[in-house]
């Protein structure tokens, strides 16, 4: 009966498969942070009560990201990977720094079930081999940070897009694929963080050149970016920062029992309460009704 | 309660995946669980788990150097609740086509195939639902409290095709065909998806587990 209504309602056969929204939490220190272009970062408040919001308003994924995990020691990041990992029970995925395999093994075993690479996959790809057949593949993310080019070509960058590496984005989509990566996270670091939409051209790029699954991420401003990059950039998950946290600022602030580290990082901007203009808050729940009105599938 | 009255979950360390969030889904409803391949321990579990990621002729290599299938299979004689997940819901079956033919550990009849490679990405990654089959009951089962069409979250290329369908609880839909994504026979349940990441739905079957524990023990 369920499966005879489905059938119909997509017309065939092939039941179209599920899109999962990540929100992605950029942490720096014992703190959520957000920036544009992934720099000039502001303080929103702590992860763990973002995390466990997200989790209660129907979050399919996580992703931590340790923006500054080069620069700063990691035991606030293992600290908050072990609190987020005994309430919250949906994959959970790391990145930000990890250099070794023994890096990864820490994470994980923190209570993330995925992580992240970047910077290391640029320097050493058997990495992404190794760290593969030790923990599965379906464990490995490479994120990928693409600018586009004068000249048109998107490139891979490195330190929150900080390093140049002069490798073609394409062709390393189908590597890192080739070496078992178990999915890409790309962000285009030209739209992240301004609110103006995702990389469509890049996103569709990307996920017809490789099987494995590309979870779009950077630019998402307001509901039709996120509509968008699943239907013409052919996204398989989308990962959204500012749209649901800003969102989750607000809720808070009208509750008034919000709390941020005050003595630490830049907090002039939450005090203020502006909500960046580009930007059209909406929650988990807004997006996934939004989405479902668009013939796009989520988890209810 | 002494240490050794605890009612104590053994998690099958063998190298594959991360087990560390199967165990924090059994904290989570007071089960009281132990990583390990010990074979004393495996026997005095009180419910044994077989979790996994990865390719299953390595995890089966495995299994044999440690020497794990024959206390997983008299466990499973004990009566005691056992539960596989998702690459140890495959490692049940008798055999996999999985780089080659391998053997399974042959505890329930069938095969473990690949989806084929039409339209849908493989593997799949993702939430799916879980569907009756004829709109058998899952009361008495594992997935007691849960509702046709509740979601799961999935990781997985392969999936098992049980000889018999007698067994099989769930079907999920994917890559065009409808499979067997959670099964029981006895006290062997199984599933294809992670409960332990299954959000708040997917804990109703530890909790269900915790239940089973407890009456068995009577």
């Amino acid at each position: 009966m369920w499966r005879a209504e489905r059938r119909k309602l997509f017309n065939g056969s092939r039941v179209m498969k599920n899109i999962r929204i990540i929100p992605r939490l950029d942490i720096k220190g014992p703190n959520l942070v957000k920036g544009i272009h992934l720099e000039g970062l502001r303080v929103l408040g702590s992860p763990e009560e973002f995390a466990q919001y997200y989790y209660e308003t129907g979050a399919d994924e996580l992703i931590y990201m340790d923006v500054v995990a080069s620069l700063y020691n990691r035991n606030s990041l293992i600290e908050i990977i072990n609190k987020t990992a005994r309430q919250i029970f949906i994959p959970l995925t790391v990145g930000g720094g990890l250099r070794t395999l023994d890096d990864i093994k820490m994470v994980l075993r923190a209570g993330a079930d995925k992580v992240s690479l970047n910077t290391i996959a640029i320097k050493n790809p058997e990495i992404i081999r190794e760290a593969a057949k030790r923990f599965g593949s379906s464990t490995i993310l490479i994120s990928i940070e693409a600018i586009k080019q004068p000249d048109g070509r998107y490139l891979v960058f490195t330190e929150n897009a900080r390093e140049f590496t002069g490798v073609e984005v394409f062709s390393w989509a189908k590597k890192v694929e080739e070496l078992g990566a178990g999915e890409i996270l790309l962000t285009s670091v030209d739209k992240e963080g301004t609110g103006s939409g995702y990389d469509i051209e890049l996103t569709k790029a990307v996920a017809e050149s490789v099987s494995i699954p590309v979870i779009a991420n950077g630019g998402a401003g307001k509901l039709e970016d996120i509509k968008q990059v699943i239907k013409d950039g052919k996204a398989d998950a989308v990962s959204i920062a500012s749209v649901l946290h800003y969102d989750f600022v607000k809720k808070y602030n009208e509750r008034n029992n919000y709390s941020v580290d005050k003595n630490e990082g830049n907090t002039e901007f939450l005090k203020s309460g502006l909500i960046y203009s580009k930007i059209k808050i909406a929650g988990l729940q807004e997006i996934k009704s939004y989405l479902a009105t668009e013939m796009i599938n989520c988890r209810k | 309660m002494p240490e050794e009255q605890k009612e104590k979950v053994v998690i099958i360390d063998y190298g594959m995946g991360n087990l560390f969030s199967v165990k924090l889904a059994c904290e989570k409803v007071g089960l009281s669980a132990l990583i390990s391949n010990d074979k004393s321990e495996i026997s005095k579990a009180s419910s044994l788990i077989l979790p996994g990621v990865g390719s299953f002729g390595d995890a089966m290599k495995t299994l044999e150097k440690l020497d794990l299938a024959a206390p997983i299979k008299e466990f499973i004689a004990s009566g005691k609740p056992f539960l596989g997940i998702c690459l140890g819901m495959q490692l049940l079956m008798s055999e996999s086509e999985e780089f080659g033919i391998h053997k399974g550990l042959d505890i329930v009849k069938g095969r473990v195939v690949k989806f084929p490679a039409a339209g849908d990405k493989v593997p799949q990654v993702g939430w799916n639902q879980t569907l009756k089959i004829n709109s058998k009951s899952w009361d008495n089962t594992l997935l007691k409290d849960l509702s046709e069409g509740d979601y799961m979250y999935f990781v997985h290329s392969f999936y098992c095709i049980p000889d018999s369908k007698i067994f099989s609880l769930s079907e999920t839909n994917y890559a065009g065909l409808d499979y067997c994504s959670a099964l029981q026979d006895r006290n062997i349940f199984a599933c294809q998806f992670h409960p332990e990441k299954s959000g708040e739905k997917g804990l109703i079957i530890y909790k269900n587990l915790a239940n089973l524990i407890k009456i068995n023990k009577k």
